[in-house]
């Protein structure tokens, strides 16, 4: 009894301890004044006034804050923006590589699916960072370009949202790829050869068989992508310019140089609430496929 | 054998070159000679000669390599205790809350965690270093470990835990001996994950380090702010070459199990 007492208490302690009250945390400097002194807030939660002088006092300053400047509003609209298209670009690159990837010989299986797991392993940033020497004004996808005379100019691509675009869709392929092979692999062809031979054309089976069946798997990438970029930091930080707008990156800048903690907790709050919505729909579809497979 | 369509061939190539291509000019203008890192002018080791003598860079390296080290072993231990206690731990008060606790982070946006641990540390008065970037690591990645570690002892036979017990172990000793060598290769596995998160993050890192302790990422992350350099090029590819052959490495002892496993199965269905 002890021992599966201890065995439940120590990891849900640590999970406690850092993961919940730290949430709690950000929550209470979030409903914070602004101070200029270290750490710089005032508090307006103290347990020695109690719960009652919190709840009069309560104000929420910094969402009001949030709400009334632009600058956040068009942050989390062109974050949601990004997210939503560089989804959709990894769905478009990544869904006919994993159709590939199923109807693949056997044998080849196993290395295509190591080729493709490979990259995740790499550290991020040095798959962001390699972009940048390609897409830079003399870099190599200029210079290859120029060379085969399709443009006599330079892009600018760096320091662009079409750079954000590429990084995204580059570093997150790995995350469309694989639950949308996993569907399909289970696929049984012997279905679309029925509706081959019932009548329809190799792309109307595509449509109407293979593209429901593998929809879970659709689903999943679409959200395992969709979820860490609305959040993302680095990508939009190295390879965006001064006008890309990602929430992660405008916490990043309130925490560390206008070290405002108030309104970059508000913010962090936010972004949480906005994710939730994705995060119960991806939750749902997960079951589904659960129960579905028993 | 089926033929591949020339459609699946196309993809594939054109996906696989648009994955790999990157990392390839990487590699190759590592070794170039001049310091334009788009020009090249011959073949050159320089970069990395000059790699090993930058101080800063190595005092980095080996900080990230003890958080790594540190993190991912506290992870393991951890991650797989919730994975048992989740899996076979049966019901107990706060189960929900405990669940969720282990799959939240997998979907948090890092610059949540990061900032949420740092305001934790900062309300503990806990001086930043490595021991805060260890708490913080630990933390996301025994989730990632809880759930490798869980998606296998789902899979597993419970009736060999019980034979165990019902021959005469101890609880430890079945856990030991039958479900430890069992899930052996799921606990190795996210060792590994949990070491090469660690290893990779930056924004976690970035808010629970303070000036005393600089992790590899954070350093190259300040350096390529600036713009792509040779000795960032010649990093990069010493850590890509360390990622291959890591991951090789172990698909091949992995695939070895596998047919080892294989054979005795089949050898103990013969002599049965």
């Amino acid at each position: 009894m002890m021992r599966r007492f201890t065995l439940i208490a120590v990891p849900y302690l640590w999970l406690l301890a850092l993961f919940l009250v730290p949430f709690v945390i950000v929550l209470k400097i979030s409903l914070s004044d602004v101070e200029l002194a270290r750490p710089p807030y005032a508090p307006h939660f103290d347990w020695a006034t109690g719960i009652w002088a919190f709840l009069s006092e309560l104000d929420f300053e910094n969402f009001t804050w949030l709400a009334e400047d632009d600058l956040y509003w068009k942050a989390y609209l062109s974050s949601l923006k990004i997210a939503v298209v560089s989804t959709f670009f990894t769905l478009l690159v990544g869904y006919p590589m994993a159709y590939a990837m199923a109807r693949a010989p056997q044998e080849w299986r196993a290395t295509l699916m190591m080729l493709v797991i490979l990259p995740f392993w790499t550290s991020f940033l040095i798959r962001v960072y390699a972009w940048m020497g390609i897409l830079s004004n003399e870099g190599f996808l200029n210079q290859f370009l120029m060379w085969t005379g399709v443009i006599s100019e330079p892009l600018t691509i760096l320091n662009t949202n079409a750079a954000v675009y590429i990084g995204i869709v580059y570093t997150y392929l790995p995350f469309m790829i694989l639950p949308i092979y996993a569907a399909l692999e289970r696929l049984d062809e012997s279905l679309i050869e029925a509706a081959e031979d019932l009548g329809c054309s190799r792309l109307s089976a595509f449509w109407l068989v293979t593209i429901p069946l593998s929809k879970t798997g659709i689903i999943a990438g679409c959200f395992l992508v969709f979820i860490p970029v609305l959040g993302e930091f680095v990508i939009p930080s190295l390879l965006g310019g001064s006008d890309t707008l990602m929430i992660g990156k405008v916490l990043w800048e309130e925490f560390f140089s206008n070290r405002d903690w108030p309104v970059a907790s508000a913010v962090a709050v936010v972004l949480l609430l906005l994710l939730i919505i994705p995060i119960v729909l991806f939750q749902r579809n997960q079951q589904k496929q659960q129960e579905a497979e028993q | 054998m089926k033929r591949m369509s020339w459609f699946n061939t196309v993809s594939l190539t054109l996906g696989f070159a648009f994955l790999y291509v990157p990392m390839l000019i990487l590699v190759i203008y590592s070794f170039n000679a001049s310091k334009l890192v788009t020009v090249w002018a011959g073949f050159s080791t320089k970069w990395y000669g000059e790699l090993l003598q930058n101080e800063a860079f190595l005092n980095a390296a080996w900080v990230t390599i003890k958080v790594a080290v540190i993190s991912s072993t506290i992870a393991t231990v951890l991650g797989t205790m919730a994975a048992y206690v989740l899996v076979r731990g049966g019901r107990f008060m706060g189960r929900t809350l405990f669940s969720g606790m282990i799959y939240a982070p997998l979907v948090m946006p890092e610059v949540i965690t990061g900032l949420s641990l740092l305001l934790l540390f900062i309300g503990l008065g806990l001086d930043r270093g490595v021991m805060t970037i260890v708490l913080a690591h630990t933390t996301f990645s025994m989730c990632y470990v809880s759930v490798v570690v869980s998606s296998r002892l789902v899979t597993f036979d419970r009736s060999l835990e019980e034979a165990a017990l019902d021959l005469g172990c101890s609880p430890s000793e079945a856990f030991r001996l039958v479900t430890l060598p069992i899930i052996a290769p799921a606990v190795i596995s996210g060792w590994l994950l949990a070491f090469t998160l660690s290893l990779d993050d930056l924004v976690i890192a970035s808010f629970t380090s303070g000036p005393a302790a600089t992790t590899l990422p954070i350093k190259i992350y300040s350096a390529v702010r600036l713009g792509v350099s040779p000795e960032i090029n010649a990093l990069s590819t010493l850590m890509i070459a360390v990622v291959t052959i890591g991951v090789i490495t172990a698909s091949l002892v992995n695939k070895r199990q596998m047919v080892r496993q294989k054979r005795d199965e089949r050898a103990a269905e013969r002599s049965a």
